[in-house]
């Protein structure tokens, strides 16, 4: 690995993005639009204050995952990746490159979302809105992380497009969103603490409600620092030179 | 087979000046082949290919690799350049096995579609691979001008003919001038002026030393080869230069060449070819 390559193939993947200004538009209006729209459903209740912070970690999330999946497919299928492959280009090179640039479009993306929800929406944040920042920004780039980590067991676009229900929806549904996770049969409880998704969904609502202390949702960013950590490891190292 | 033309002399002497660096290597190991294949099996996909396939590519000459759709061109090569899964055998290029990682800024490859971003502009798409292989920015100046793509520099590469997409591809294997060129199938759907430009092309590039290996399965490029092999369902049935070809088989044409190795192999190996398909 090689940081000035791995720059480059950040730069690259951002300059690529740049010039297709619908996907820009989307990638940063979308999430915040369906915030929005959950915001008007429960205009009458108080039911945007407690989802509120879930929906955060939760649409950015899903949109990253498919983006990112989606594009390194295409990488795959164009015959770009093989090219690369055949070049001085180390897999973590790949990996880590588009992490960045994704990241940082994880960041933009995040922070409108947050920004919707709290200044458009009226979503009450008790806890500090610079941590709320920091742990949507750290679930949008796991969502890059796992879409990466995805797309390098998928060979076609459906199959990718498969995997988002197989790895997302059973975090979105032990999360916490549709029945608090105590609530849960003991098993599937047990199972949701090691999801990724339901720790970003615990830390938003910490620091929305502002009923832990900074400790908490740092251990919390840990847990999910340590998943992206994972998935980009094991993305390089399922990434094969070699093909059949 | 070789045209040159005064209107582009510029270009042979920028490509001659950037390969100069290279050519006292080059004439230390002028004896050792580019490439050597021997006993190689592999299967693209499920299906066997290439069956205890053996061939050398010598250094600094344009070897065709010359066959129809489907008989192991793709595959060899890419065994070559170390991106594909292999059952058997030994694959040497440039002294070292390939797919070593020492390797990797020394070989150009070029696949048979073009594999460049077309979300990206040609000079774009050129300065990525350039960051990847360490080359200079002048070196992509280079490599537009040798495949003569100035003009449609700035435009995005999904934009382009696919002519032109072929080309930005081969310019980004000419990057940091490689000892070794890997090229599948690149002048395909050219029109025949660009044609003869890019063969003169690898000639220019191989009296400067390159080796260059050239898939093709239009039968009249052989004759623009310095060296021929003829592929057929995974077998070399010839391993030639062109002209020893004709004499050897008493026609007049490549193609005619290739029609009587084929019906001479089968006299001469009936059940052979049987067991190698089964």
């Amino acid at each position: 690995m090689n940081p000035r390559r791995t720059l480059a193939t950040a730069g690259r993947v951002l300059t690529q993005i740049r010039h297709d200004p619908r996907t820009i538009v989307l990638l940063l209006v979308v999430p915040s639009l369906l915030i929005g729209l959950v915001a008007w459903i429960f205009s009458d209740t108080p039911v945007f204050d407690t989802v509120g912070p879930a929906m955060i970690a939760l649409f950015p999330f899903i949109v990253m995952f498919l983006v990112t999946s989606i594009t390194t497919l295409r990488e795959r299928r164009t015959g770009t990746l093989e090219r690369l492959l055949s070049m001085p280009l180390g897999k973590g090179d790949f990996i880590l490159g588009y992490t960045l640039a994704f990241g940082l479009l994880a960041v933009l993306q995040s922070a409108a979302a947050v920004g919707y929800a709290v200044w458009v929406c009226g979503l009450t944040i008790t806890g500090s809105i610079w941590l709320l920042l920091a742990v949507a920004v750290a679930d949008a780039v796991l969502g890059t992380a796992l879409g990466l980590l995805a797309s390098a067991f998928a060979r076609t676009e459906f199959q990718v497009v498969q995997f988002m229900p197989a790895l997302v929806f059973p975090q979105i549904l032990l999360g916490g969103i549709f029945l608090p996770r105590d609530q849960l049969p003991d098993a599937l409880r047990a199972f949701s603490d090691w999801l990724p998704l339901s720790h970003a969904i615990d830390a938003l609502q910490a620091v929305a409600s502002d009923s832990q202390d900074a400790a908490y949702v740092g251990g919390k960013l840990l847990i999910i620092g340590a998943w992206i950590v994972g998935a980009v490891v094991l993305g390089s190292i399922t990434l094969r030179r070699r093909t059949p | 087979m070789y045209f040159p033309s005064h209107s582009k002399n510029h270009r042979l002497r920028s490509v001659t000046s950037a390969a100069d660096r290279r050519i006292m290597t080059v004439m230390v190991h002028r004896s050792a082949p580019a490439v050597v294949v021997r006993d190689l099996r592999a299967r693209r996909g499920k299906q066997p290919v290439l069956h205890g396939l053996s061939l050398t590519v010598p250094r600094g000459l344009v070897v065709g690799l010359i066959g129809p759709s489907g008989c192991g061109k793709t595959t060899l090569m890419r065994s070559i350049v170390g991106v594909q899964v292999v059952q058997s055998g030994e694959v040497t290029v440039l002294g070292r096995a390939a797919g070593t990682a020492s390797l990797r800024a020394r070989v150009g490859y070029v696949t048979q579609d073009a594999s460049v971003y077309d979300d990206l502009t040609v000079r774009q798409n050129l300065q990525y691979f350039a960051a990847v292989l360490r080359a200079s920015r002048d070196d992509i100046d280079r490599v537009i001008d040798a495949t003569d793509l100035a003009a449609n520099a700035g435009q995005l590469a999904g934009s382009l003919s696919g002519g032109q997409r072929s080309r930005v591809s081969l310019a980004g294997a000419l990057l940091g001038s490689p000892e070794l060129l890997v090229l599948d199938e690149p002048t395909v759907g050219l029109d025949p002026v660009l044609r003869v430009e890019l063969w003169a092309l690898f000639h220019r590039l191989a009296d400067s030393g390159t080796s260059l290996l050239v898939s093709s399965h239009v039968m009249d490029e052989a004759s623009r080869c310095d060296r021929l092999l003829l592929m057929r369902q995974g077998e070399v049935l010839a391993d030639d230069t062109p002209d020893g070809l004709l004499s050897a088989t008493g026609t007049h044409d490549v193609e005619a060449a290739f029609l009587a190795l084929i019906s001479a192999h089968r006299s001469s190996d009936p059940a052979g070819r049987e067991a190698a398909d089964s």
